[in-house]
């Protein structure tokens, strides 16, 4: 069984209608994997419109793209997209299946991996595939996010794994990539659904969902009150940010659980993380430890959050976020004011 | 009588996990465990349609592990479950995700008719998030994932709110159904006096693999598809620049800070 298995298979993702750059994030990921064994790259594509717009997953780094086009494919049930991927899964056997830890990748790759039965490791931040065997290393936080393990599936295939979003960046697109686009047929009967969608409510609030912010403005209980926590939306204002919290600030009430970052809340890697009276527990760090850039404010020189700190500043945010604020002001209204057409 | 199962797990309680000062790696002695705290959310959704019901069904914690796991069941109990069932045995031992998923929806199948189950998110220990959906396709039912809001209508069809990305999505499935609920689906009550002292005197039943009639070599490390390599701690340190207000002003500390945000080039022009 495994001896058959070949190539490497993302699966992409579109959402309302367009390709979600989950699936370019993931290419940059499959394409690694593929050029260390020396095979294939397959993106295998479900929606409502995916072939017509198969050739930016080219551009992106597929050697080949496996779409299925259906308007019943265009929301997620997961009936239909389960039972079409296990047809195709079946009959093209790739080695390693891979997708994002969007609430899509972390409902159908369970599924799937129950269905085919395989083995399947969530939220990996480190992949690489071993020459000799061919096998997948799969390494993720464990316990806390405090010990990494690698994890490996011996003899079932295909290897199945999650990745975070936004834990890499889209290969550059280059346009003058070739590869091939193979529109696969879906069967009206794959299509049917017990479970059916009544509706959707959009979010305001999660306008800018901070798991896909690139600046992240995170307070904690150091802030004292919801008055002294409500900063962290101005400076989140100044630097284009979302407002992340920790735990302590969530249950206190000073904002919303959407906000939450760590073990209990959501994972973030922003380009920045800026932690503000935050200590730096274990169940929080885990929620943000793959941000590109750490700054931390903390009246504690000894708080966690310093040892993995890109810079910190130890002092009383009533000190410290004030002058900040008012650095931030005067920056913004600088540019303002010499800029002709703001 | 109509049954409701909740899955639950027996996890460290994360976070009083101690860090080693010098390595910056966790401490595992004497860890307390607790029943993983995203679990309390499904257990507190069944207590709730239990009381809806006017005693008309019957909620049933459901766990695996060791011995000292049937605290996680007891505790559900004293929060408002009528009783639970422990799969506990060698045989288990080992179990990677899709093994456990095994075991449960065996064990969920030996229980007969089941009108609902209901587990969390994920479990803060492992946090795979995978056993649940699992569980439910091995049952071949429908899965609900990250459900913020469950109503049953007359005619026994499932409305459930879906928390994800943008918003909420509305769905309607016919039961038997699995969903795992999300934390902001409420607030878990405290356990009762009562509560407490009807989980203290429950008697909790043990299935091995034979009450559950599984196959065995599906079972425990055998029956997993994955394999840990290694487990490693990965070196925290970053070189981190500190500076305190004790030494310099908060103006210089500041500007200090805004200079190493230019730098590092991580923040984008805007005005």
């Amino acid at each position: 069984m495994t001896g058959m298995a070949r190539g490497i298979w993302v699966l992409g993702e579109e959402r309302n209608g367009r390709i979600h750059t989950v699936s370019f994030e993931l290419l940059a990921w499959g394409r690694g994997l593929a050029d260390a064994v020396g095979e294939t790259l397959t993106c295998v594509i479900l929606g409502a419109a995916v072939t017509e717009q198969a050739s930016s997953l080219i551009a992106h780094g597929a050697d080949r793209v496996v779409a299925v086009s259906h308007p019943g494919l265009g929301v997620f049930l997961p009936d239909p997209h389960v039972r079409v991927l296990t047809r195709l899964v079946k009959e093209y056997e790739p080695e390693v299946l891979l997708a994002s830890a969007t609430t899509m990748g972390r409902t159908l790759m369970p599924i799937l991996a129950a269905r085919l039965h395989t083995g399947l490791t969530a939220d990996c931040t480190g992949l690489e595939m071993e020459p000799a065997e061919r096998l997948l290393l799969q390494s993720r936080p464990a316990i806390g996010g405090n010990v990494m393990a690698t994890i490996k599936t011996p003899s079932h295939r295909p290897q199945m794994a999650t990745v975070r979003p936004r834990s890499r960046n889209p290969l550059p697109r280059d346009a003058a990539r070739r590869g091939e686009i193979i529109e696969e047929r879906v069967d009206e009967e794959e299509l049917a659904s017990c479970v059916k969608r009544l509706g959707f409510e959009p979010d305001p609030t999660s306008e800018a969902p901070i798991e896909d912010a690139d600046v992240v403005i995170a307070g904690g209980k150091g802030f004292k009150n919801a008055k002294g926590f409500a900063q962290t939306f101005e400076i989140a204002t100044h630097l284009g940010g979302a407002v992340g919290a920790s735990r302590p600030a969530v249950d206190q009430g000073w904002v919303g659980y959407a906000h939450q970052v760590g073990l209990s809340g959501k994972s973030v890697t922003p380009k920045l993380y800026m932690a503000l009276g935050i200590s730096g527990s274990a169940n929080h760090v885990a929620g943000m430890s793959s941000a590109e850039t750490v700054v931390a404010v903390n009246k504690d020189p000894e708080a966690g959050i310093f040892r993995i700190a890109d810079f910190g500043i130890v002092g009383s945010l009533e000190d410290v976020v004030p002058v900040l604020l008012e650095r931030l002001d005067r920056a913004t209204h600088a540019r303002s004011e010499g800029t002709p057409y703001a | 009588m109509r049954r409701i199962l909740v899955l639950v797990k027996h996890v460290p309680a994360t976070e009083r996990v101690k860090m080693d000062p010098e390595t910056g790696t966790m401490v595992r002695k004497g860890l307390e465990m607790v029943i993983n705290p995203l679990d309390l959310h499904a257990v507190e959704e069944a207590v709730r349609l239990k009381e809806r019901s006017e005693g008309d069904l019957q909620s049933t914690a459901m766990t695996m592990g060791p011995a000292a796991a049937a605290e996680a069941i007891r505790e559900a109990i004293a929060m408002g479950c009528d009783d639970g069932i422990h799969l506990c045995g060698r045989a288990f031992a080992g179990s990677d995700t899709w093994a456990t998923a095994y075991a449960l929806s065996q064990a969920v199948r030996r229980l007969g008719v089941i009108d609902l189950v209901l587990c969390g998110e994920r479990a803060t220990d492992g946090e795979t998030g995978q056993v649940g959906p699992m569980v439910g396709t091995m049952l071949d039912i429908p899965v609900l994932t990250y459900v913020s809001g469950i109503e049953e209508t007359e005619d026994g069809t499932l409305v459930v709110r879906r928390a994800i990305e943008g918003g909420h999505e509305v769905v309607a499935s016919p039961l038997p159904a699995l969903a795992c609920v999300v934390k902001e689906m409420n607030e878990p009550r405290l356990p009762t006096l009562g509560g407490k002292i009807a989980a203290r005197e429950a008697e909790i039943p043990t299935w091995g693999p034979k009450e559950i009639e599984a196959d065995e070599g599906l079972l425990g490390l055998d029956g997993s598809p994955t394999r840990v390599v290694k487990v490693f701690y990965p070196t925290m340190a970053r070189a981190g620049e500190i500076v305190s207000t004790e030494e310099i002003s908060v103006e210089a500390c500041v500007d200090r800070l805004l200079a190493f945000l230019a730098r590092s080039s991580v923040v984008e022009e805007r005005g």
